[in-house]
Order: structure tokens, then sequence, then C-alpha cells
């Protein structure tokens, strides 16, 4: 049989097969199994054809609920139909799948199991999605290697057809639908061969046709429903001898041989081990070393997980087992057991009560947890839970993984145990995100497994920051399959493509003694040694380490590559690794980029050969002295005054070694502190900006525009001065109103990105010399030190007073301290300068709601979080709950301060007469309007304390409570574009409609940015995106005009690029503003294709092209007899035309078919054309006040703080 | 009237055809220029230095982000049929010559040697009937000497002209020490042709925003002169045919320049301002005015103002600069 070997990824593995047996696919992204979809609609769109000859259609959907529902409706059609999901994505098509399943519907779906939200969010895997599905009627398959997720797309499929049962065949997100091995492909001929013509015909039968009509979707009553739905019974009792039956039509036809419960290990083993998915390849692996050596040890791989078939299982089962550990990859609280262990342990009683149990006495049977969210499962894990079975009082309902210090259920696991083989090649790289190394490692292992009779796999893991993020690497080489689905633990290679994470992390920790290890060192190859810190020194003198360095960056710099290393750091690698002989090595690894860059252009391939060619002259071995020769140690992770937590928790998680930390570490909840990411100082700018008070003229827009709130503008008293670090910057505050102060813009050095748009902004220059402007980049590391302290010492100084503030514009608001700083969004980002700006403005007393995706993550992901509180303790108080829901989840926000508010005006009301005086009066009619308001109310409601202090009675308490509700909240409803115009479109709409006092500002990248730039309904017209590859078609969906057709929203437009004071405007009058408000800004993203350094300037051709206007829609001016209508900007000098060259997701389209570009080009400047005329209407439109209730004129609830 | 003429070889009906510009980026455009008469296409440059740069641009772009981040692995779509570098050019050309009978001539302006050769063979494959080579460059370096610019322009154009079959033409920036040697070492070289001249982006200054801006100007009839004159001495000492290129927006401005010397009239702005239809005009007016003067053919006509042949050459040397000047101030004492 001839079969191809390729070196792909799980994803990819599903996909292939998936896309080549079926007609329609309706997706949705989300992670991890977002890259199926998008394969499926990259060969769509290359006309790549299924078994039958058809292109598959390939449609994305608005949410994971619209894509079953579609795929629903495409299989009662007749069509066969897939999808691809994962977690929150699976939970939403839930119901599609109880309907799919009771109407005995042939199907297969391909589930990247991740974990489910709960106390937080986690895009990693486990089987908690799919345990949620066990009671829809699907039968659920379970893949634990890339080869079988291949092989098990196809054998779910035909048994589906065959049983009529709908199969959700699932694989563990990341760990299999993100590792890289190489596997046999299956050939269309293998497919045919599965792929039963007359079952197709059959399901096609069922379709719903006006040719044939039939009903579906009744609703019964309980004079019939329950036996009805018993009527499908025989299916289900049928179903796994239909999944054994195409199994073993598998099997003779590729040799792959597969059962329902796959048994591996001692033929009369005693201890066995029962589980499913990735971590089940691990265990093999340990338990074949334990067999081999004669322990009576055995594993039992669970595939056809629903319908459990007990005869099977009990089959696979030797006679001899005596005790079984059942492992769950799923936590469920409060229940008796976890799933897989109440169906274990169900089948074993009733097979003893039938009869069909071999076993020749009761075994004893334990079940546990472990790999939560990717959590490790490793050899001596799977040791541990034999080890386990062993013990006299075995522990029941444990943990395995983690260290459970509060009610000791983890089990205790040999840290030295490895059982990685020696005749594998076991390399660890540590990089950067953005100097390619994963794309070169990935390229490595597609050398090596395709070029070579060498088995292959790689993994990859990611820190989850946007900019700087740190890469890791794990690959492993050798003659026989590798099974190992965990982290190298001893590597023979450690690679650290970046000088500065010897500072930060343990690298060499993972290296055996004798290992390789190759440092990109930016020093004379007599000056690496001594520049590195004593720690590794040491470790490289006691492992006895040969040690190679290469300067790759200067290499990279001199062959035209900027800073991307990888191709040099590959070369390095495959020259001192000894995986393939040197030459012909450097000849694939040219083969493998005029393979990958060939049509992209020749200049990359040519730079890329000269860097290759370059680089082994570069690379040396250096000699390693004796006994180490530095005295510097590593810093410290975190500052001596960060709390007790950030130090004991949050700096371990920094280092990569959170594995570590036991459970009593965590709040049991999800509640985390504010402030932290203050403490992780990460230093990856280059170079970072520096102020030059001379030519300053104090506008502020420097500070307005840092997406990480690096550069910061402060005004305070001179005599502070006495106090400042020599070089501390300071001049006289140019002002009318606040005289005799003094102004710093200080950067944040250890905070600041590098991404130069403070710089690109700034408007002042020196006449002299006008390169010089008032700030300009210089590099980092000589400033670092000098500009920490003056940091600190700028922090240290003390904020104005916000009241005093008279003019808040984008000067005024910049004098307010941001409570979003150095979040991990890219450089560059375009949305976090909104998210800030909302912060300095209302931060102190709001509450966010905000939706999954990138603003989520720079907001929330752990080790750090950028939201942080004032001097006084307040900030926003943050929180997302899903994507689709967060709309509904903000407004919930506002019915509680609401309820709260109210309470205590109630309360106010009733202990008037106790409390006396004007106060009460006075806080029940402040106006709240202005920073003054605000203050002047915190003051009242401070003085309220104090009264309340002194009565002795259970209202005041209560009182005491909820005063803080006297003070006015501003509650904010943030996401992007996908949450807004796609997933959670109706429940904006909804709680638009609702009236109530909700802000609502939505980040516009015009992509679903996180997820890696799917087209939402937020794309323009032109733009080429995933699933709109040719360039959209459609234009642009007006989410403005359709919130304003309420009446009674306040909507606007912003783009802070193009009009600053319009943005800070808006904002203000959102918040002032008495009903709902949709603010919708304008965010350059990475998903766009330039540099994000001109991101403002793009902004402004978008609104000077009339592509994106800028206007303030607000109802209150309805009763000033006005338009409500303002239109901020006009047609000015940038055309359509100019603003899409500029972004290669525009320029792709061009590239690929210049006539349709041109075509496209032309409908969008129509377009921009026709809506624009629309809105120019609108702002001359007044809007008659109606005489009665229920008009326009006002919002139709009334304010309520 | 035999308006005639043969330019880099090609014999061609008459000598007026649209110069360099992205004139001819529509195809509807290219048509309409077919249909007033155009004796050739010629296309506007590639540009090398673009290519290398946008090339690089999009690879950092999207490839900087990618596999960096564990939920998004890229934040492109990868179209196979994605292809930068000089396809979309090649495409033109090709579209261009499928849509016309005209000769279509393409214009290339490298920065390597590597270049000059790698897009002169694909634009021939592409099937360009000749080329331009749109050499242009700003030696701003002190240290480069204007020997090394032209024997640099040389040697490319030595390699090309080995690479390629079709003809080749040089266009030239009267920017040159001694520009009728050097026309003498391209001719020498293997040109086919020589164009007189490139017109350059000119910077300008905006002293508000303290900036440097980048201004194009339309040409007008005040840059003939400086062409009729290189045309004029440069006409019958070289194997290489001769266009001139700006300035050219009348009838009497083509008759001038052929007169001078021109096998071939090339029109940009003229064209831009007043559309492809100028073309028929042009010619029907040329056409009048020689019936009118009694010439046979326009082959009669060229040349014959040149500088072996005009009553005064002395008129084209450095002389006139001098009489020029007195005449003014004897008119205006």
């Amino acid at each position: 049989m001839t079969s191809r070997k390729i070196t792909i990824d799980g994803n990819e593995a599903a996909a292939s097969t998936a896309y080549r047996i079926n007609e329609v696919c309706a997706i949705y992204p989300i992670t991890p199994s977002s890259n199926m979809g998008e394969w499926a609609d990259e060969w769509a769109a290359k006309g790549l054809p299924n078994i039958w000859g058809k292109v598959p259609e390939v449609v994305e959907m608005q949410s994971e609920g619209g894509a079953s529902g579609a795929v629903h409706g495409s299989l009662q059609g007749g069509a066969l139909t897939t999808t691809f999901t994962a977690s929150q994505g699976l939970l939403l098509m839930i119901p599609n799948m109880y309907k799919i399943a009771g109407e005995l519907t042939a199907y297969c779906m391909h589930v990247a199991a991740r974990t489910v939200a709960t106390h937080a969010l986690s895009i990693f895997g486990d089987h908690s999605d799919v345990m949620a599905c066990r009671q829809t009627g699907f039968a659920l398959l379970a893949s634990g290697s890339i080869q079988e997720v291949h092989d098990f797309a196809v054998i779910g499929q035909a048994a589906s057809l065959r049983s009529r049962v709908p199969f959700l065949h699932f694989f563990d997100g990341f760990r299999s639908s993100h590792e890289v091995v190489k596997i046999n492909e299956l050939t269309d001929d293998d497919l045919r061969h599965m792929m039963d013509d007359a079952l197709i015909q059959e399901h096609r039968k069922r379709a719903l046709t006006p040719d044939r009509p039939v009903l579906r979707g009744t609703a019964q009553n309980p004079d019939t429903f329950f036996q009805s739905r018993e009527a499908c019974n025989r299916f289900y009792l049928e179903c796994a001898a239909h999944v054994t039956e195409a199994m073993e039509r598998f099997a003779q036809r590729t040799g792959r041989r597969y059962r329902l419960f796959d048994y591996v290990g001692h033929p009369a083993a005693e201890r066995v081990i029962v589980m499913m998915g990735s971590g089940a390849e691990t265990a093999h692996e340990m338990i074949e070393c334990l067999a081999a050596k004669g322990e009576k040890v055995g594993l039992v791989k669970v595939r056809l997980y629903r319908p459990f078939s007990i005869d099977s299982f009990m089959a696979a089962l030797p006679a001899t087992v005596t005790g079984i550990a059942v492992l769950d990859r799923t936590k469920e609280p409060g229940a008796v057991g976890e799933p897989l262990y109440l169906d274990v342990i169900t089948a074993l009683r009733e097979a003893r009560e039938t009869g069909v149990s071999p076993l020749k006495k009761d075994p004893r049977v334990i079940g546990g947890r472990y790999g939560l969210s990717s959590k490790e499962f490793t050899p001596a894990m799977t040791k541990a839970v034999l080890d386990e079975l062993d013990a006299s009082k075995p522990k029941n309902h444990f943990t395995v993984g983690i260290v459970d210090d509060v009610t000791h259920t983890s089990l205790k696991v040999d840290p030295e145990l490895d059982i990685d083989a020696d005749d594998r090649v076991r390399a660890v790289f540590y990089g950067l995100g953005s100097d390619g190394t994963v794309g070169a490692n990935k390229n490595s292992i597609k050398i090596i497994g395709e070029e070579t009779d060498n088995h292959a796999q790689g993994y990859f893991v990611y820190d989850s920051k946007k900019a700087g993020a740190v890469t890791i690497s794990h690959l492993r080489f050798g003659p026989r399959p590798i099974r190992s689905t965990y982290l190298i633990r001893k590597a023979t290679f450690v690679a650290c493509h970046q000088f500065e994470f010897l500072d930060r992390f343990d690298v060499l920790e993972l290296a055996v003694p004798g290992a390789v290890f190759l440092l990109n060192a930016p020093f004379p190859k007599d000056k690496v040694w001594d520049s590195l810190p004593l720690e590794v020194q040491e470790q490289i003198i006691a492992k006895k380490i040969k040690f190679y360095a290469i300067d790759a960056y200067s290499v990279a710099k001199d062959t035209g590559m900027g800073t991307r290393i990888n191709t040099i750091m590959q070369t390095c690698f495959f020259a001192i690794s000894g995986v393939l002989p040197r030459e012909e090595a450097i000849a694939k690894i040219k083969k493998a980029i005029e393979k990958t860059y060939g049509k992209r252009g020749q200049e990359i391939v040519k730079r890329n050969f000269a860097a290759v060619d370059t680089t082994l002259d570069h690379m040396h071995e250096i000699k390693v002295p004796a006994k180490p020769t530095t005295a510097r140690r590593r810093p410290p992770i975190v500052a001596d005054a960060a709390p007790d937590f950030t130090k004991r928790v949050q700096a371990v998680m920094m280092v990569g070694k959170g594995d570590t930390l036991p459970v009593s570490a965590f709040p049991f909840d999800g509640t985390w502190p504010l402030s932290t990411t203050r403490w992780e100082k990460r230093n990856i700018a280059l170079d970072i900006p520096v102020w030059d008070s001379e030519v300053c003229i104090q506008c502020n827009q420097c500070a307005l525009v840092c997406p990480h709130a690096a550069i910061r503008a402060k005004i305070y008293d001179p005599d502070l001065l006495a106090q400042a670090p020599a070089t501390f910057k300071s001049t006289d505050y140019k002002s009318l109103d606040l005289k005799g102060l003094k102004y710093t813009i200080q950067v944040a050095p250890e905070d600041c990105t590098g991404c130069g748009v403070c710089v690109h902004i700034c408007p002042a220059k020196d006449k002299a010399n006008p390169k010089h402007k008032a700030i300009n980049m210089a590099p980092q590391r000589p400033l670092r030190a000098t500009e920490r302290e003056n940091y600190a010492f700028f922090l240290g100084l003390p904020d104005i007073a916000r009241e005093k503030i008279k003019r808040v514009d984008v000067k005024g608001s910049q004098f307010f301290t941001p409570l979003f700083e150095y979040s991990g969004a890219c450089a560059g980002c375009g949305e976090t300068p909104y998210v800030k700006l909302l912060s300095q403005l209302f931060g102190d007393r709001a509450l966010i709601a905000n939706a999954t995706g990138c603003s989520s993550i720079y907001g929330g992901n752990l080790p750090t979080t950028p939201y942080c509180s004032n001097r006084d303790g307040r900030g926003p108080a943050w929180s997302n709950s899903l994507f689709e829901d967060n709309a509904e989840f903000g407004f919930g926000m506002r019915l509680a301060v609401d309820a709260n508010a109210d309470q205590a005006r109630r309360l106010l009301k009733a202990l008037s007469a106790k409390l006396g005086g004007n106060l009460i009066q006075e806080i029940l009619d402040a106006d709240q309007g202005d920073e003054a308001g605000i203050a002047r109310q915190r003051q009242r409601v401070d003085l309220l304390r104090s009264d309340l202090a002194k009565l002795d009675l259970p209202g005041a308490r209560q009182l005491e409570s909820l005063a803080d509700y006297l003070v006015r909240k501003s509650v904010w409803i943030v996401g992007g574009d996908g949450w807004a115009y796609d997933i959670g479109y109706g429940g904006l709409d909804h709680v638009l409609a609702m009236g109530r006092k909700v802000n609502v500002l939505v980040l516009d990248t015009e992509v679903y940015s996180n997820t890696g730039g799917q087209a939402s309904k937020a794309t323009p017209m032109g733009a080429a995106a995933k699933f709109a590859m040719a360039g959209k078609d459609l234009g642009k969906k007006d989410l403005g005009l359709l919130a304003m057709s309420y009446g009674n929203v306040y909507v606007a437009t912003v783009a802070m690029g193009a009009k600053m004071n319009q943005t800070v405007q808006a904002f203000l009058e959102a918040d002032a503003y008495p009903g709902p408000s949709l603010i919708i800004a304008y965010c350059h993203c990475i998903a766009h294709g330039y540099d994000l350094l001109y991101g403002l300037d793009q902004q402004k051709r978008a609104v000077e092209s009339t592509l994106w206007p800028l206007y303030r829609f607000d109802p209150r001016r309805i009763a000033a007899g006005e338009p409500p209508l303002k239109l901020d900007s006009g047609k000015g000098k940038a055309s359509v035309a100019e603003y899409m060259q500029n972004e290669t997701r525009f320029r792709m389209v061009e590239k690929i078919n210049p006539e349709r570009f041109r075509d496209l080009l032309e409908r969008a400047g129509r377009l921009a054309a026709q809506r624009f005329a629309v809105y120019q209407q609108l702002a001359g439109i007044k809007v008659p006040r109606a005489s009665t209730g229920g008009d326009a004129e006002q919002p139709t609830a009334p304010a309520k703080d | 009237m035999d308006l005639s003429t043969t330019y880099l070889g090609l014999k061609l009906p008459h000598p007026f055809m649209p110069g360099a510009s992205p004139l001819v980026d529509k195809l509807d455009v290219v048509k309409r220029l077919e249909d007033a008469g155009a004796a050739a296409i010629v296309m506007h440059s590639l540009f090398e230095e673009q290519i290398a740069r946008e090339e690089w641009a999009t690879f950092r772009h999207t490839e900087t982000h990618g596999e960096s981040f564990a939920e998004a692995l890229s934040y492109f779509p990868s179209p196979e049929k994605f292809a930068l570098g000089p396809e979309e050019y090649l495409d033109h050309i090709r579209r261009v010559k499928s849509s016309v009978g005209v000769p279509v001539i393409a214009s290339l302006n490298g920065t390597t040697l590597g270049g000059w050769l790698d897009y002169s063979r694909l634009m021939q494959e592409a099937g360009a009937d000749a080329l331009e080579l749109n050499v242009y460059s700003l030696p701003s370096n002190p240290d480069e000497t204007s020997q090394n610019v032209e024997d640099r322009t040389v040697e490319m154009l030595k390699a090309v002209k080995e690479a390629v079959k079709i003809p080749v033409a040089v266009k030239l920036s009267p920017f040159y020490t001694a520009l009728s040697n050097f026309a003498q070492r391209l001719d020498e070289a293997g040109a086919d042709g020589l164009v007189l001249f490139n017109r350059f982006y000119q910077p300008d200054i905006d002293p508000h925003e303290l900036t440097v801006v980048r201004t194009l100007a339309l040409s007008d009839s005040s840059e003939l002169p400086l062409r009729l004159r290189w045309l004029a001495i440069l006409a019958g000492r070289t194997r290489a045919s001769l266009a001139v290129s700006g300035g050219v927006h009348t009838s009497m401005d083509a008759i001038k320049t052929v007169m001078a010397g021109a096998h071939a009239v090339q029109l940009v702005s003229a064209l831009l301002q007043q559309g492809p239809e100028l073309l028929v005009a042009l010619r029907r007016e040329v056409e009048e005015w020689m019936e009118e003067m009694e010439y046979r053919s326009l082959e009669q006509m060229q040349g014959s103002l040149g500088l072996r042949s005009a009553p005064d050459p002395t008129v084209y040397e450095r002389a006139n600069y001098m009489l020029i000047l007195q005449s003014w101030r004897e008119q205006n004492p």
C-alpha cells in the first residue's frame, strides 16, 4: 500500500480527512480548533475537491450556535456536513446536537477538546467540553495520537453513516491539535474505501425535499414523547458494532487496527489504567516500558466512549486484573466521581451481574483527575497512578500532576523519573515569537520527518503576551515512533535565541550532562563566556555542556534579515546537532526556504540564503573554563517592594514555573488583585522615547496614544523637585489656569514596547533640526537604570486633583492617571489607547464587562494583569464572562449597581431623621456631572460614613455597605467587532434597546484579531481575511446606523489618529448621556498587515477618505431643536485607494487578482460615498419633538444614578 | 502622407505613442490608446526597488506576528496565488499584449544587476516586444564618480542585451556630464534606442510642517528645448534610434522633435490632460502641416535640423546661452 508520509499537526490531520469526505462545512473560529476551519477554507479557495470531485462549501457563521444551526439545516437538506469547534463553541452547539441526534442524522464533527471556562477562561486542552455533551445522544470517539486523529475522522463518519448515530470525534486541544508529527496520509482511495456509496445515498434519501416531502421537528405531548424517544434505542444498541466494523474495514485497507477499547501492556496485568485522549499515549509509553520489565501492568485506551460498550470494555481487560485506576481529564464538582470513572464502575457492576465479566475477582477501582487545561501528564505520573493502586489504602478521587496541599487529593510523583528514549534527539529552543523560532522549528521537523526515515515530533509552548512573546519549542527526532505527549524534561540540545532570557529563565535546567547549548549572544566570541550570569556558567561547567554561540543579530543585520534570526539559528542547529550531515542539511534548509517563500518573492529567498550561507562562519564553540568567571547573578524576578502575593505566586508564574505552585497558593473563586503588570518588568523595547523639554509644546498627544501607558505626563509643585534624581527632566508648565507648576513627560523604560507611536505622533520639531522632535527614540539598555529611577520618582509625585483639570481634552485627560497599564497587547496596538483613555476618564468609578477576545486576553491573562487602582484604592472592576454574552453581562452589572444605589437612597431617606442636617438632601440631589461634582459627592459620602458610624441601627450598617453606590458609577461594556457585530450582536441590540445607562465600547479591528484574522461582519469591502481570502465583496455592517435607529442611543464613531479631541469628547458625552451609549472605535491591528508605527496615519486616511466617518449622534440635541447627528469629519485629502494601498489585507487582494481588486476598490469607494451621503443628509435632519411619551426626545428609562 | 518611422527596429506607421506612465494601468485606457492610433504602448516602469521592498515588508508584516501566540498561528489567509514580486506587472504585460495589436514596450527600473537581468528576461517571456530601461538613480554619494555611474549602466546594458532577444532602449536623464560620449558608449554597447529624457519626482518643502514633500507636476512645452538640443546633437550619430519624452503637447512640438531627430515621440502629460484621443488630432495636424509644407514623408523631415544639417549648428551648443542673454539685454536696455 503506498501512503505518503506527511508531517502535520492534529488540526490539519483532522481537517484533511473531514474536508475530503464532506460537502458542506459551517464553522466559527475558536481556539484551538480554528485552524481546522481555516485549512478547509484555504483548500476550498484553492479549488481542492473532495473525494467525489466537488469543492466543499465552507462558510463562516456568526457564532457556533449559528454554525450548528447551519449544520443541522444542511444535514436535513441531505448534504454530508461537518464542523470543527471546541469548548464554549461546543457548548453553544449542544441544543442542535440534541436535535441532530434525536433525528438520527449521519454526521461527524471534530472537536479539539478544550477547557470550559469556570473560575477562569483557559484556551488549553481537557475533556470538560466534550463531557458536557454526553447527554446529547452523540457518539463520542476519542483520538490519542495525530495518526489517530487523521484516521478516526473517517472511521467516525463511516460509522455514523452506517449507524445513523451522529459522532463527535475529539482529540486534546493543543497537545494533539497543535503537535506536529510524521504520520501516514490517508489517500483519497483509502477514504473512498471507507465511505459506502449506498449509505450516502440513504443519507440523501432522508433529506427534506419538496419532491418527497416529510415533516420533522414536531411538537409532541405527554402521550407520545416518551415512547417516541425510546424508539431510537435500537440504533444505539447497534452503534458500537458499526464502529467495530468500520475499524476492521479500515484495518484491512491500511494495516492500522483499532478497537473500541485498545489494551496495551502485560497479558496478565493486575493493575490497569483506563483513560482516553493524548494522555493515553504517554501512559502507553510508560506501561510498555514497565511491562517489558515484567511488571503486571496494563492500559485500556478508550476509543468509543459513547455509546459505551460494556462487552467490549470487559473483553479488553485481562482476566487477571485486580486494580483499575480510571483517569478523567475533567472535573465534575459535587459528583460521586468523574464521568469515565462512573462509567467504568457501572460497567464492572453490570458485567458482573450479567456474567460477561472475565475478571476472576472484583477489582479495586479508583478514579482521579489529571491534565486539566493542558496540565502535563508524564510517564512519572502514570507510574504514580499505578503505584497508588498498590497502596494499602489508595486515594480515591485523587489528582495527579499538581500539589494539592488543601484537600490533599494529589499523588506523589517522582520528579526524577523520565523514560524519554536515549536514541532520540531531544531539543528545546527558547525564542521570541517575532524572531521566527517556531516557524523554523516546524520547518526542521518537516525536513527531518519528510526527508529522512526518522520520526519527528514538535510541540510549542507560547506565553500569553502579544508583544515580546516567549516561545519554547520541544522537538524530538528518532528512529522509533514517538508517543511522548509531554514536554521534554531531559534535553540533549538546548538553544536560547535571546540572550536576555538567561536573566529571566533557567534555560539549562532541562539540559542533560553532555548536552549541546547554542546561544545567540550579541558579543564577540571571546566576550560571550564572561557575559553569562553565574548560574548559567555553573551549569555549563557542572553538566559538561558543549557550548556554541553566534551573534545572530549581526548576521541577520548584515544579510538584510532585520531581527529575523530563525534561519540562522536553524542552520546552527543542523550544523551542531548532527541530525543530518551538514551539507545535506543546508541544502534542505534552502530547499525549504525556496518552497516557502519562492512565490512570495525572490527578495526573501535571497536574504535568507545569504543568512544561511554566512551563518557557520559566525558560529563558534566557546571554550568553557574550569571555574566560573563572574559573580553576576540573575536579577530578582520582581522588585522587593512587590506585594507578597506577587512575589510568592505571580513571580513563580513569570519564570515559567507555575506548575510547581500548590493549590493553597490560589484564590478559590478566581478573584485576583489589580495592579500587577507593574511588577513584571519585561524590558522588551530595543529603543525607548527620550523627552526633550526644550522642544516640547506640552500637547500630551504622546501620552494619549501610547498603547501601554508607558509614557506619561504629570504637573506638580516645583518644591517636589528637591528630591528628584539628577537626570530627572522638568520644565515650567505652560497654562493659563494652573500657573507655577512644573511639567514632565516621563517614560517607563522597562514597560515600553518600543513601538515608536508616541514619537511618530509628536508634532513638535526642533526648528534648527526638524528631524529632532520633542521625543526621540534612543537605545534602551544604556538608559534603563537612570530612567528606572526617574520613573520611580515620577510615579511618586502626587497626581493633580482631578477636579483641578478644567478642560478634559487630549491634554487635560492625560493628567488623569491611567488605570490600565503595561498590558501584554501588541507593540503599537490600536485598541489599548482607547481602553487606557476609558480608565483615565472613568476608571475610578468604572465597572467593565469585557467580551472574550484580544481585550480580555491583554486585560486578564495571567500571570499579571494591567488594570490597576489609584492611590485611593479605586479602579476599574473588571470581568470577562463569555464571548457571546458580554452586553448582557454588563447590563446585569448596571442592574445591580442601580439596585444597590436605589437601596442606598431608600435607606438614606429612611435614616434622614436620625442623621439630620442638609447632608442627606445634598447627597440625594448631587450634581455628579463632572469631576468636581463627583469629588464633592465622595466627600459627602465620607461625611455620611462618619455620621453612620455613630448610629447603632441595622439600617446604618446596611447603608454603610452601600454608601459607595451613592457616587455615580460608570458601566462599560467592552469588546471587539467579532463580539459586537457577530456573536454578541443579538444581545448588544437588546441591551441598547433596554434604554438603561450602559456604555458600550466596540474596539473595531474589522476582523477577529485574537483568533488570527478571520472575517467578521465588520470586515470592510476589499479586505482579505480568513474566510474572505479573495477579498470581502460585501460592505461593512453599519453598526452605528443600526443603533441610531432606536433614537434613544448615544452613538459615536471615533478614530484617535484622525481627531483626538473628538475621541475624548465622545467618551465624555457617552458617560454623561443618561441612556445607553455606543462608541465604535477604529483600531489598527497587526491583522491589517503594516507597520503599526503608521497606525494613526492610517486612521486619518480612513477618516479622510470617508471610509470611517466620524460622528456623534446625541438624542439630547433633539430637545434643543438640533439634528441629533453631528458629522465630525468630511472628505479630506486621502482617497480610498491611498488608504487601501498601505495595508497588506487589501494589497493581497490586488496581488491575487488585480481586476477584481479594481472592481472592489471602485465599489468600496462608491459605498463609502453613499454611506457618507446618508450621514450628511441625516446630519441635516431635525427630528420633531413629539408631544407625548414614547418619543425619541428622552431616553426611555430614567437615569438611575 | 507617409508618416512611417522605425524605432527600436520596429516598423511603425507613425512616431506617436504614450510614454511610460500609469496611463496604461487600465486595460480600457490601453484599448482607447490603440483605437486612437498609438503606434506602440509603452508600459509604466517596474521598479525593482519597490518590489524588493514590498516583498520584504509583506514578509515582515505577515510573518513577524505569526507563530507567536497560541490562539493565532497566523493573521492572514495564505492564498496560493498571492505572488509578490513582478507577477502583477508581468500579468499586466500579458493582458495588454492580448488586448492590443501594436507593439508593447515594457519599462524597467532596476537596482541590482541581477534584477535588471531577471526582470528583463521575464518581461520578454511575458510577451513584451521591446524593453525600455529606465536608468534612474541619483548619485548623492560623494564617493561615486561619474565614471562609476556610466560604467555601471553600460555594463548593465551589455548584460541585458545578452540576456534578451528583443530590442532594448535606454531612457536617460539629462544629468550627465558628457552625455554625447555616454550616448556613444551605450550605442556601442548595443542600445537599440535612447529615450530623452526621464522626468523625476522633485522635492519641495512644506515650511509649516517642516517636512520635505514629493511633487510631480505635469510637463508643458517649455521642457521641449532641452530635449530638442540633445536630439539634435545625437541625431545621425548613433545607430540607436531616438525617442523624445517630455514636453510634447502640440503637433508643432512633435514636428520640432522629429526635425531634431526623433524616431519616436512619446506623450504622457498631454494624454493625461486631453485623453488618448489627442493622438488622432496630433497625427492629423502633423499630416496636414506636412502636406501644406509639401513634405514627401516623415523620413525626409527626420533629423533635418540636427546638429549635422542645421543651418546654424552653433545655436545648439554652449554659445546660445550667451546669445539669448545678450539679445534680451538689447531688447531691455
